[in-house]
């Protein structure tokens, strides 16, 4: 038997001891993706060179769909791949943009690094908290917005800079905010 | 040294972001001069040009091309544009500016290392960046630039984004592979190196987004002629990025070797409100600090080495006087206990120990042992870690705690952070 038929071997008895794992310990949930999330999945699958890297654009996907990656949402990732469900679980801990908790439709977050704090951005962040009621980390009752801070955006020659959700706004000061949260509250509406 | 525009073209020239405005500048014809070279050659004549890796660490371009050993089956380019060293801003501009330029380097270095499939891998906050570079991809394979058998050469290659999702340790380049590969962040012990076994355990090489953007200025004149432009040993023009405290911060290219006090008060404009200069952190925040009387040395690898610093990703955080410096050292640990992907214990440990302590000091709860051991903790961190960043975070510190010692003796004395 050579080498690769071996390691084939391996992986299949492997993934299906592991797929029988996560049929047991896992609840059959209610949800699912999208048609349109179950497209972009099936052309990933049929891109990337590996299922697991198929993981990451996934749980993007996901968080896109679902707001944010709950415990039940991660384990319809782990089912819909076939990965083992400590292992989305160990990549989606990992990284800091996904959400395990929902966050406002406009998730607000303010570099604090050096580059940002020498020019103001303490400021800004206390000018959102004061305006928004709320601290670093919560969400407006309403769950509009939500605060948080970031580490560096790659904005520090033009800082100080904030992103609300994928957008980036440079260049801020505490009227540019001021201005950005009346136009936000606008489009709420 | 006066400032050029290579790199930077599209600070004057509109249009680069289509196939057609990069088409209109000789675009590609880099491209045509590589493909008519055998790939040793190409790989010679880059290796010419001195030019050290731009991500940071300054490993001779093309040098790295020459150690993936001949293989069938696919070959990586991994593009590292997981831009998050503090105080660095120049990869994302070249990537939403001049993606063209990206893109014919990245063929360059295909050609040279026989490569056949090449991964961009963004920071997941560049979204944006990224689907508009997928949009330049997308123009590149119609105009026939990706694909098969390129302008007729037989060289095949394309190349597609992967985003990250909120990481700095990802920047490393096997921290990297691994997050490709869908798992956490964590640095890999070496060897096996990349080159060998890199992306899906495939000879993979893995450049920085300026060093490839680089490429076609290095094929359009030649390796002498670009090495010409910088120092001996250390070649070429370079992005510098100023940031803080200074009137004109943003991007500006240099030869290598250009004098970071006159890069501060001349491109710069000095410092903001005409204050007095306190302190440079020279290229990106895992650089050691230099005080005002430290920076009339030219800025390059060897450069910033002698000064006791690093040139870094060259992009220099300007720190006026009023500043607090524990403050800035806060700061800096905060930003590495929060990156640390927490797989060596020096690192995880030591870095949350330090920001802790800092934090102390600042809320007053410090005393005065608390600067030994910080500068101890620094000492333990240093070469026990797998990968660079134990460094990146102890020798900074350590910087800034010996050389601005009084300032955390007095804070410490004086109760915290009102009375600094």
């Amino acid at each position: 038997m050579t080498q690769s038929t071996l390691s084939d071997r391996f992986l299949a008895i492997w993934k299906a001891t592991w797929v029988t794992n996560l049929r047991g310990v896992m609840s059959e949930s209610e949800l699912e993706f999208s048609a349109e999330s179950e497209q972009a999945i099936a052309e990933l699958i049929a891109r990337l060179p590996e299922r697991r890297a198929c993981l990451m654009p996934v749980l993007e996907l996901a968080q896109e769909q679902f707001g944010h990656l709950s415990t039940e949402i991660l384990q319809l990732v782990a089912r819909r791949l076939e990965l083992p469900a400590g292992q989305v679980m160990s990549t989606a801990t990992f990284y800091s943009m996904y959400n395990s908790r929902p966050v406002g439709r406009y998730h607000i977050q303010v570099c604090r690094n050096v580059s940002c704090y020498l020019r103001g951005g303490d400021d800004l962040l206390a000018t959102l908290a004061r305006e928004l009621k709320i601290g670093v980390g919560e969400t407006s009752e309403d769950g509009v917005f939500t605060l948080s801070t970031v580490e560096c955006l790659a904005s520090c020659g033009t800082a100080p800079a904030l992103q609300v959700n994928e957008a980036y706004y440079e260049e801020m000061s505490r009227e540019k905010v001021l201005a950005l949260l009346a136009e936000l509250r606008g489009r709420n509406e | 040294m006066g400032a050029t525009r290579h790199l930077l073209r599209w600070q004057v020239s509109k249009g680069l972001g289509t196939l057609e405005g990069h088409l209109a500048t000789g675009g590609f014809n880099a491209l045509k001069r590589a493909l008519a070279m055998a790939p040793d050659a190409l790989t010679k004549e880059v290796e010419k040009a001195h030019l050290r890796g731009r991500g940071g660490a300054g490993f001779p371009a093309g040098v790295k091309w020459g150690f993936v050993p001949d293989s069938d089956g696919p070959r990586y380019l991994v593009v590292n544009a997981d831009e998050g060293e503090p105080g660095t801003f120049k990869d994302r501009y070249l990537l939403s500016e001049d993606p063209f330029q990206l893109i014919e380097g990245s063929l360059v270095a295909a050609w040279a290392a026989k490569l056949t499939r090449g991964i961009v891998y963004l920071r997941g906050e560049f979204k944006a960046i990224a689907r508009e570079f997928e949009g330049a991809l997308e123009q590149a394979r119609r105009g026939g630039y990706l694909g098969h058998n390129i302008l007729g050469s037989g060289l095949d290659f394309d190349m597609e984004v992967c985003l990250g999702a909120g990481a700095y340790i990802c920047g490393e380049e096997t921290a990297l592979l691994e997050s490709v590969e869908g798992r956490p962040g964590r640095p890999r012990l070496k060897p096996p190196f990349p080159a060998v076994a890199g992306a899906f355990a495939r000879p993979t090489v893995v450049n920085n987004v300026e060093t490839l953007s680089a490429m076609p200025l290095i094929l359009g004149m030649g390796g002498d002629a670009f090495h010409a432009l910088g120092v001996e040993g250390d070649g070429g023009v370079k992005v510098f990025g100023l940031s803080g405290h200074v009137k004109r911060p943003g991007l500006y290219e240099f030869g290598m070797g250009k004098n970071l006090r006159q890069f501060i008060y001349e491109e710069g404009g000095g410092i903001l409100g005409d204050l007095e200069l306190k302190a440079v952190i020279p290229g990106g925040s895992s650089t050691a600090v230099l005080l005002p009387d430290e920076i009339d040395i030219p800025m390059s690898f060897d450069g910033l080495l002698a000064a006791g610093s690093m040139l870094g990703t060259a992009c220099p955080i300007v720190i006026a006087e009023g500043t607090s410096m524990v403050e800035v050292a806060s700061r800096i640990a905060n930003f590495y206990a929060h990156e640390s992907c927490g797989q060596c214990t020096p690192c995880r440990e030591g870095c949350g120990w330090l920001a802790r302590t800092l934090q102390q000091i600042i809320s007053g709860a410090g005393n005065q042992e608390d600067i030994e051991l910080m500068l101890s903790l620094c000492d333990g961190i240093v070469h026990r870690t797998i990968c660079p960043f134990g460094e990146a975070v102890a020798l900074p510190i350590a910087a800034i705690v010996k050389k601005f010692r009084h300032e955390f003796e007095e804070a410490i004395a004086g109760g915290g952070h009102d009375n600094l």
